[in-house]
């Protein structure tokens, strides 16, 4: 799995998420589950798709392929990306059930939401 | 500014006039009496020179977008640089940044940015931000370089010349499905801010976003802009300059006439004529006749204020 141009709060999270698994292996316990990745792509000032729905333990990245800079953020806090040039990808792990709305601050009439379900 | 100073100032705005003579709204010299605005003439008509020589003048750029580098504009510290000398040629009182000094509020491009604005032959430049330079954990990076001079805010007023200017934030409270607001805090700010000022004194209002609705589905606008305009209701000559939008736009409700100016990186599309705002690209050798600068001048002894948007040359 490839994350060039990825922004560097990202790059963090997902750092961790690798150091977290090798170490479950190490200690040689249940096998994890693999790490599932959905993508939401922002183009023509749009998320597609505008609604996802995923298990929890899902890890959701954002993959800005507009000329223009977008971010993606939520009111809560829980989805906060800087801002995207072109090609740059964050991505956040939703560990809880809920319903996650986010927007594009630099452009908020594009909204798109999360919907978060269990095992 | 001495007469052959001026002249010359004159003289190169002439020049570019002519070059583009049938560029709409360029070089229009809009006296503002009583917040009624009337064509005072080209700019190179002598009578519009003469109320020229009684004038203070202040300059506003916006929108330079340090670190954008895509096809609109690869080079946007050249056009920026060519901005800055023409603004040196009108020696304005001081500059008024409106906004989107960086393209991603990078450290680096702010400091760029800082490095090349030196170049400006001003005292000082009074700033407001945008929602570029709000997109590393908000505004840090732009109070920590701009927000001692103004108590930590992003929004402040001064006084010069029997003028009262205010820089508003209208980048910082955004709800998803609206366009951005300035907030009950600044609001009530501003009101206090005002209440001491006599409505006869001309008021000059900055901000980047319009503080009017431009164009809604493009979030264009300022979500809670009525009520700032009824703060200055009382005041006789208000004048709203904002960016954002990087064209030129006019508009007067009252005794408040707004303007949106261009840009020095890259244009947009005009309101709902493309499918969404953007850069744009255009053919090479145009460019800079999308980009410009403003030049605002306040007549002593009257409430007329005299804005010309000027094209790169």
């Amino acid at each position: 799995m490839t994350y060039s141009r990825i922004s560097s709060g990202s790059m963090i999270l997902v750092s961790l998420l690798f150091a977290a698994t090798s170490s479950v292996q190490a200690d040689n316990g249940p096998r994890p589950e693999p790490v599932e990745t959905k993508t939401v792509q922002i183009s023509n000032f749009q998320f597609q798709p505008q609604e996802l729905t995923v298990t929890a333990g899902t890890t959701v990245a954002w993959l800005n392929r507009d000329q223009t800079i977008h971010n993606v953020v939520s009111k809560d806090g829980k989805v906060a990306s800087p801002g995207l040039d072109t090609d740059d990808r964050y991505a956040v792990v939703f560990e809880h059930e809920g319903d996650y709305p986010y927007f594009c601050a630099l452009h908020p009439q594009m909204t798109g939401v999360v919907h978060v379900r269990g095992r | 500014m001495s007469d052959e100073d001026y002249n010359r100032a004159m003289f190169t705005r002439r020049g570019a006039l002519k070059c583009l003579g049938a560029w709409s709204g360029a070089g229009i010299v809009w006296g503002l009496a009583g917040g009624i605005p009337r064509a005072l003439g080209m700019a190179n008509d002598p009578k519009v020179a003469d109320a020229a020589a009684r004038q203070f003048t202040f300059a506003q750029i916006s929108d330079t977008h340090i670190g954008f580098g895509k096809e609109a504009n690869p080079d946007v510290i050249g056009t920026l640089r060519r901005a800055i000398g023409e603004i040196n040629t009108v020696q304005p009182a001081f500059v008024l940044h409106t906004g989107d000094i960086t393209h991603l509020s990078k450290a680096a491009e702010f400091d760029q940015a800082a490095e090349v604005l030196k170049e400006l032959q001003v005292d000082r430049i009074h700033y407001v931000p945008g929602e570029h330079d709000a997109l590393d954990n908000g505004l840090s990076g732009y109070l920590q370089r701009y927000g001692r001079a103004t108590d930590g805010r992003a929004y402040y007023s001064f006084k010069d010349r029997g003028v009262h200017f205010v820089g508003l934030n209208n980048v910082s409270n955004f709800a998803a499905g609206s366009m951005p607001s300035l907030g009950d805090e600044q609001l009530a700010w501003l009101e206090k801010d005002l209440r001491g000022v006599a409505a006869s004194t001309p008021i000059v209002v900055f901000a980047h976003i319009p503080l009017w609705t431009v164009y809604e589905p493009w979030g264009w606008g300022t979500a809670d802009a009525a009520r700032a305009m009824a703060s200055l209701r009382k005041f006789g000559s208000v004048t709203v300059l904002n960016g954002h939008i990087h064209q030129v736009m006019q508009k007067v409700e009252g005794h408040v006439s707004f303007h949106t100016a261009r840009s020095t990186a890259y244009p947009q599309p005009a309101p709902g004529t493309a499918a969404q705002p953007g850069p744009q690209t255009v053919p090479s050798g145009e460019l800079g006749k999308v980009l410009g600068t403003r030049r605002v001048s306040v007549v002593r002894g009257s409430h007329e204020l005299a804005v010309v948007d000027a094209p790169l040359v």
